[in-house]
């Protein structure tokens, strides 16, 4: 392994995968490119078939991708042969988002929290890994007492905070948040969100946070990727991306957040229709059969990434004319 | 499990069996019927196999409490006796064919290569009459306690590998499993943690048929010549040769039958409760 300490911490290259099904390939993620840098809260967006979860799942290689790189550090870890992949699970953890089928119903949180620390031998005895699990409880805003409990015993969110505590036990870089939040209820997304900023701050985390809920992402996250069909269809700070989406994809989403000032209320833009079938998706752009501004040339060839500023890019080729 | 708290300052394992009286009664008709077989030649009134012709067919009295049958043997005594062989057949198999059909179920449902080869050897098992292939196996082995015991465990393997295999296929996809292996928790520990502790109902459930099964299929064989010695006497084989005099001396496969009956009662009974309890998400109602 050669560590760096320079350059970005993940680094998605030419991503692909593709999922073999009776009715023929479904091309889930396509040539998906972005850089994740060390320390940033990152927000992946997309409406649902968009490849979030798969992306999530690659980048852990809980799903194996079939072409590209996610290189970790300096490390490829789509190279990685089994010994390698788990001390690189040891620095990259996930947060799921259904918070009920997480947990092993069978399981104490002393167990649940625990054992990932038996796996990766953190702790010399039980006592020791207990006063590991006690200290990881308090740290995401639960009681050391928590830990003789079975899940079924706790709340939607304080099972997210127990499926928190189990990622952090093994000390992890680099966090994948897959829609953490969107299984509950407002108030308690509230308090998961701040648990999730405190923890990037007090340890210096790096969070790929994925969701389909906006203004989650316009409150938590500094940079954001939008997804679309598998294929990346805008990056950039969080900031630029809703000042001044470039991609006529963003802005149609953009413009669905409800907004409670009414003379702040913009035109808005349906899409019509529903998102393609990946089984076979659009030539060209994936968008161009829901784009308002499609034309002929947008169905022959994909769009490259243009750059509206240094750091942010959108795959749209009218991207200075509309 | 058993003397560990279920919840911090709750009742343990054996304190919510014993909530529940039926588990209870269930847990008594077992231990009697266990007893009297482990003790059955200080428990016996007589020799099960003394052999009283003028007292032959005699219905239950204080002389014979549960009467005599063809031969003048007293029922009571080989009843008690038949519980030896009846009870280790039971027990055995389904402590083999659970053991062997966990294994093979978790071997074929949680890897995908080996799906397809176990399942068609099940199935192939499966479709082949439970009875023949017992009695082809034991005609191969020898009749003998420990030939039916293996016989009968091939038998019941297959159906208890075929639950095994349904239940591990859908806790295979579940979210824990893959949060377990991204925090790089090894296979086996995966299985036996997160899969197996989570398939154990319905396999208790399965334990506590194929022990019934089990001594019925026993009755069967040793009916059929194939069994276990027929000087031994099992409740299964008592029944059969009361079959003849079952419009005269019905006695003699009352009793044998009402043996097996609230053996088997008994062990569904405590399967039932075992599963409860085993359950966290039930066991605060129980």
């Amino acid at each position: 392994m050669n560590a760096r300490s320079e350059g970005p911490l993940v680094s998605i290259e030419g991503l692909g995968k593709t999922f073999p099904t009776s009715a023929g390939d479904v091309q889930a993620l396509s040539d998906v490119t972005f850089n994740i840098e060390r320390g940033s809260l990152i927000g992946l967006v997309g409406e649902s078939g968009s490849g979030k979860t798969t992306l999530g799942r690659c980048l852990l290689r809980l799903v194996e991708p079939t072409a590209g790189r996610v290189v970790f550090d300096g490390t490829d870890i789509t190279a990685l042969d089994q010994r390698g992949l788990k001390a690189m699970r040891k620095r990259m953890q996930i947060i799921f988002q259904d918070p009920f089928s997480s947990l092993n119903p069978r399981m104490r949180i002393r167990q649940i929290v625990g054992e990932a620390l038996v796996a990766h031998g953190i702790g010399r005895n039980r006592r020791e890994r207990d006063d590991i699990v006690a200290g990881l409880l308090e740290e995401v805003g639960l009681s050391a007492d928590h830990m003789g409990r079975f899940p079924h015993e706790f709340s939607g969110g304080q099972r997210q905070r127990i499926g928190i505590a189990r990622a952090l036990a093994v000390e992890p870089e680099f966090i994948i948040a897959d829609e953490s939040v969107s299984a509950l209820d407002v108030s308690v997304q509230a308090q998961i969100l701040n648990l999730l900023q405190d923890l990037r701050d007090r340890r210096g985390l790096t969070i790929l946070f994925i969701a389909h809920d906006l203004s989650v992402v316009e409150y938590l996250c500094d940079e954001m990727v939008v997804l679309y069909l598998g294929r990346v269809a805008e990056t950039g700070p969080s900031d630029d991306v809703y000042r001044l989406p470039g991609h006529p994809y963003t802005r149609a989403l953009l413009s669905a957040i409800p907004t409670i000032d009414p003379e702040g209320r913009q035109a808005r833009q349906i899409l019509a229709g529903d998102i393609p079938s990946p089984l076979s998706p659009p030539s060209g752009c994936v968008f161009r059969t829901r784009c308002p501004h499609a034309i002929d040339a947008c169905a022959e060839k994909v769009p490259e990434p243009h750059s509206i500023s240094s750091r942010h890019h959108a795959a749209c080729l009218r991207l200075g004319e509309i | 499990m058993a003397n560990a708290p279920a919840h911090a300052g709750g009742p343990g394992l054996v304190k919510l069996l014993a909530q529940r009286q039926s588990v209870v009664i269930g847990l008594a008709i077992l231990f009697v019927l266990g007893a009297a077989a482990i003790l059955a030649p200080v428990v016996a009134p007589a020799d099960p196999n003394k052999l009283a012709i003028a007292s032959r067919l005699t219905p239950p009295g204080w002389a014979h409490l549960f009467g005599t049958d063809e031969y003048g043997r007293d029922i009571f005594s080989r009843v008690i006796f038949a519980g030896r062989v009846s009870l280790t057949v039971g027990l055995c198999v389904a402590a083999f064919s659970t053991v062997a059909g966990v294994f093979f179920g978790l071997m074929g449902g949680f890897f995908r290569r080996l799906d397809a080869p176990v399942s068609r050897v099940v199935d192939a098992m499966m479709a082949f009459p439970d009875i023949l292939l017992a009695i082809a196996l034991v005609a191969a082995l020898g009749g003998s306690v420990l030939n039916v015991i293996i016989a009968l465990s091939v038998v019941y393997t297959p159906r208890v590998a075929r639950v095994a295999r349904a239940s591990t296929l859908v806790i295979r996809e579940l979210t824990y499993v893959e949060a377990a292996r991204a925090l790089g928790v090894s296979t086996w520990r995966i299985l036996a943690n997160h899969v197996l502790r989570n398939i154990v109902s319905p396999l208790i459930v399965q334990a506590t048929f194929t022990f019934a099964y089990a001594m019925l299929a026993e009755a069967g064989l040793s009916f059929l010549g194939v069994g276990v010695d027929p000087s031994t006497p099992t409740w299964g084989t008592m029944i059969n040769e009361g079959r003849k005099y079952v419009s005269s001396a019905g006695w003699m496969i009352l009793f044998p039958g009402i043996a097996i009956t609230l053996c088997v009662l008994a062990l569904q009974i405590v399967g039932d409760g075992l599963r409860d309890a085993l359950d966290p998400n039930l066991s605060k109602e129980l």
